[in-house]
């Protein structure tokens, strides 16, 4: 696969689950990620993989937790209400410390909502989501191109950090059509996993519990979580920059907006105002030390978002004051557009284009 | 020619042994055991036990072996 | 004299937490002394539920995971189908099952997954504190039925088996019971056939098996035994309610 196909972003990140191993998916129909499961229905049987439709957003979490317990690489996806549903079992799969990646093809909420892209799940992904302390991985696609590297790399920190792995996507992104290069299929075999349920043959009897009744037996859980979050914080932070040398506003976001923020921020630069760029790729762990030092020589933050203001609250943690920070959003469905973004630069530097 | 063991330490004294017992040859001690309940107890000075095993098949904790 | 009854290999020597007379004790003990006969401890791997045996992987000796309450037969089909060489069963409640799980439940069987389900029924809810469960009685006190489960309020007792009886996909399903050693060793034979079931890829097995509570049946462990005979097995009928290789 090292030839330049067209796919769209959900064909595109299900072909690259197969190609990084992934033998077991469990979904349920939700627009607007339903060619995901559509694509796979097909796929999974042609390498012999497993495909279920089940019964509920429920059963499929639950059913790629009893995959991850035998040691396949699995996956699930859904969009915002689905994920709702999800909550409880990424809860437990972080607290057995099994690997697995959920994909989060966000959509207008809350409630019902609408089919339309949204980025109004970030708290529920980045701040927990299901109940407990404990934190997914969270990455942020920002193309056709990226809905298939994204999901090699989810694949990849699930098994090296034991943990579940979410694939914040979007409706636009889902949908849309760009060129790629899928890459070469890797040969997963679950060697490295000594607590996979296997049958007790030639080993003592594994145990995949998260309760843990004894006095300060949980706590010691949650301290082994917390210290392979530091590591995954110091090693796996991914983001993207642009003229943050030389800027005096940053714009910050991630996903679909990202692509208009740039073309908002080419826009500004040709007018002369000075705008940069972050785009993080993982929004847990989120980029806060880049944005420290780029709040030394910088003099305010755009967060732009498709929401009403989520990941611009961790901006203003990781500025702590030292910046303003400000906010643009669309909700419900509605995406910013490149003039209203840009309306918004003007406004905060005072200079008209 | 029969007899059980009951261990004493695992009883909870739910009597279903002395229920099922086809001689009446298990009774529940007079005294208490550690883990606070009358444990049951084995009682057959005529050796009247069969064998039957029905005592070790009822209790629930695994607490009766059975000798033939 | 040799020993012709003692604890089998798979059951753990440790004391339970279950109570005085609770049926979970000789439930495990039979799907334990049925996974040694037939020589499948190396192959199984158990889903444990939440309820009473929530900490059944303290008694078992094989591979064991948790579950999130209910959802257990999904798990297992997740295993399954991921190592179909594993033999695969499922140990659950009346509220895990009957109750949060009857999704899971009927699409399991639905599917005809080569998984056993062993059901334990005692029409009430331990765990928790002893409330109303799915297979509750009429008239039956729980804590949240205090006056007794009236109809109008709480609807009926759920026979599941008879429920899931009726799916094309399910393969084998009988209830049994455990209020004398007849009946367990009835109940061990039908646990027997559900595992063979599985091993000779036949499909879904289930066996709902009527257990004792004493504690929130508020009744001694004596008199618990006689409701189950009296009571509940009016209600739930006994016997081989599907057999598909039959």
């Amino acid at each position: 696969m090292t030839e330049k196909i067209l796919m769209c972003g959900n064909e595109a990140l299900a072909e690259s689950a197969i190609l990084s191993g992934c033998r077991f998916y469990a979904g349920y129909p939700i627009t607007p990620q339903n060619e995901l499961c559509e694509y796979l229905a097909k796929r999974m049987p042609e390498v012999g993989g497993t495909f279920i439709q089940a019964e509920s957003e429920l059963a499929a979490i639950n059913m790629v937790f009893g995959a991850s317990v035998a040691g396949a690489r699995t996956m699930t996806s859904s969009s915002s209400p689905g994920i709702s549903l999800k909550q409880e079992g990424i809860s437990y799969l972080a607290g057995c410390e099994l690997p697995a990646v959920i994909v989060n093809i966000m959509r207008g909420g809350p409630g019902l909502g609408n089919i339309a892209p949204s980025q109004s799940d970030y708290f529920q992904s980045v701040k927990g989501g299901g109940h407990g302390d404990y934190h997914s991985i969270v990455l942020a696609p920002a193309s056709v191109q990226e809905m298939a590297d994204i999901t090699r790399l989810a694949f990849e920190l699930a098994d090296n950090y034991r943990t579940p792995v979410m694939i914040l996507g979007d409706g636009l992104l889902g949908q849309m059509m760009e060129p790629l290069i899928l890459g070469k299929e890797i040969r997963y075999v679950p060697d490295d996993k000594p607590w996979v349920l296997t049958g007790c043959k030639g080993r003592p009897p594994n145990i995949i519990r998260s309760l843990l009744l004894e006095e300060g037996a949980l706590e010691e859980l949650n301290r082994r979580l917390q210290d392979r979050y530091k590591v995954i914080y110091s090693k796996e932070v991914r983001f993207e920059g642009f003229h943050l040398e030389d800027s005096d506003l940053i714009l910050i976001a991630y996903g679909t907006t990202s692509r208009i923020c740039k073309s908002a921020m080419r826009e500004a630069r040709a007018g002369g105002i000075k705008v940069g760029m972050i785009r993080p790729i993982t929004l847990w762990p989120f980029p806060s030390d880049i944005i420290v030092k780029v709040s030394e020589s910088a003099s305010a933050f755009l967060a732009v978002e498709m929401s009403t203001g989520q990941m611009v609250e961790d901006v203003r943690l990781a500025v702590e004051g030292r910046r303003p920070v400000e906010f643009y959003g669309r909700t419900g469905g509605s995406i910013p557009s490149k003039e209203e973004i840009l309306d918004k630069i003007e406004s905060i530097c005072k200079i008209t284009v | 020619m029969a007899k059980i063991e009951i261990r004493e330490d695992r009883c909870k004294g739910c009597e279903f042994c002395v229920i099922y017992c086809p001689k009446g040859l298990i009774n529940m001690a007079p005294h208490l055991s550690t883990k606070g309940v009358r444990p049951a107890v084995f009682n057959d000075p005529e050796m009247k036990c069969t064998g039957c095993t029905f005592c070790s098949i009822v209790c629930p904790d695994s607490c009766i072996e059975v000798h033939r | 004299m040799k020993k012709i009854f003692e604890r089998t290999e798979s059951l753990r020597d440790v004391t339970t937490h279950y109570c005085s007379g609770c049926g979970h004790g000789v439930a495990h003990r039979l799907i334990c002394e049925v996974i040694d006969e037939l020589g499948i401890k190396e192959k199984t791997i158990g889903v444990a539920p939440v309820g009473c045996a929530v900490l059944a992987y303290d008694y078992w000796d094989f591979d064991v995971t948790e579950a999130a309450h209910g959802r257990c037969p999904a798990v297992a089909t997740g295993i399954k189908r991921v190592n179909p060489e594993n033999i695969v069963f499922t140990y659950q409640g009346d509220g895990d099952l009957a109750a949060i799980g009857t999704g899971e439940i009927i699409h399991t069987a639905n599917r005809g997954e080569n998984i056993t389900v062993i059901f334990v029924n005692n029409s009430v809810y331990g765990m928790t504190n002893g409330q109303m469960a799915p297979t509750t009685l009429i008239g039956q006190k729980t804590s949240t039925t205090p006056y007794g489960r009236d109809v109008l309020t709480s609807g009926y007792p759920l026979r599941v088996s008879e429920l899931l009886a009726i799916l094309p996909g399910s393969g084998y399903i009988e209830r049994v019971s455990l209020h004398s050693p007849q009946h367990i060793l009835k109940a061990k034979s039908a646990i027997k056939k559900a595992f063979q079931y599985q091993i000779d890829n036949k499909g879904f097995s289930l066996v709902e098996v009527l257990s004792t509570c004493p504690v929130f049946w508020g009744l001694s462990p004596r008199d618990a035994l006689k409701r189950v005979e009296n009571e509940m097995i009016k209600e739930y009928p006994l016997g081989v309610l599907k057999d598909r290789s039959s």
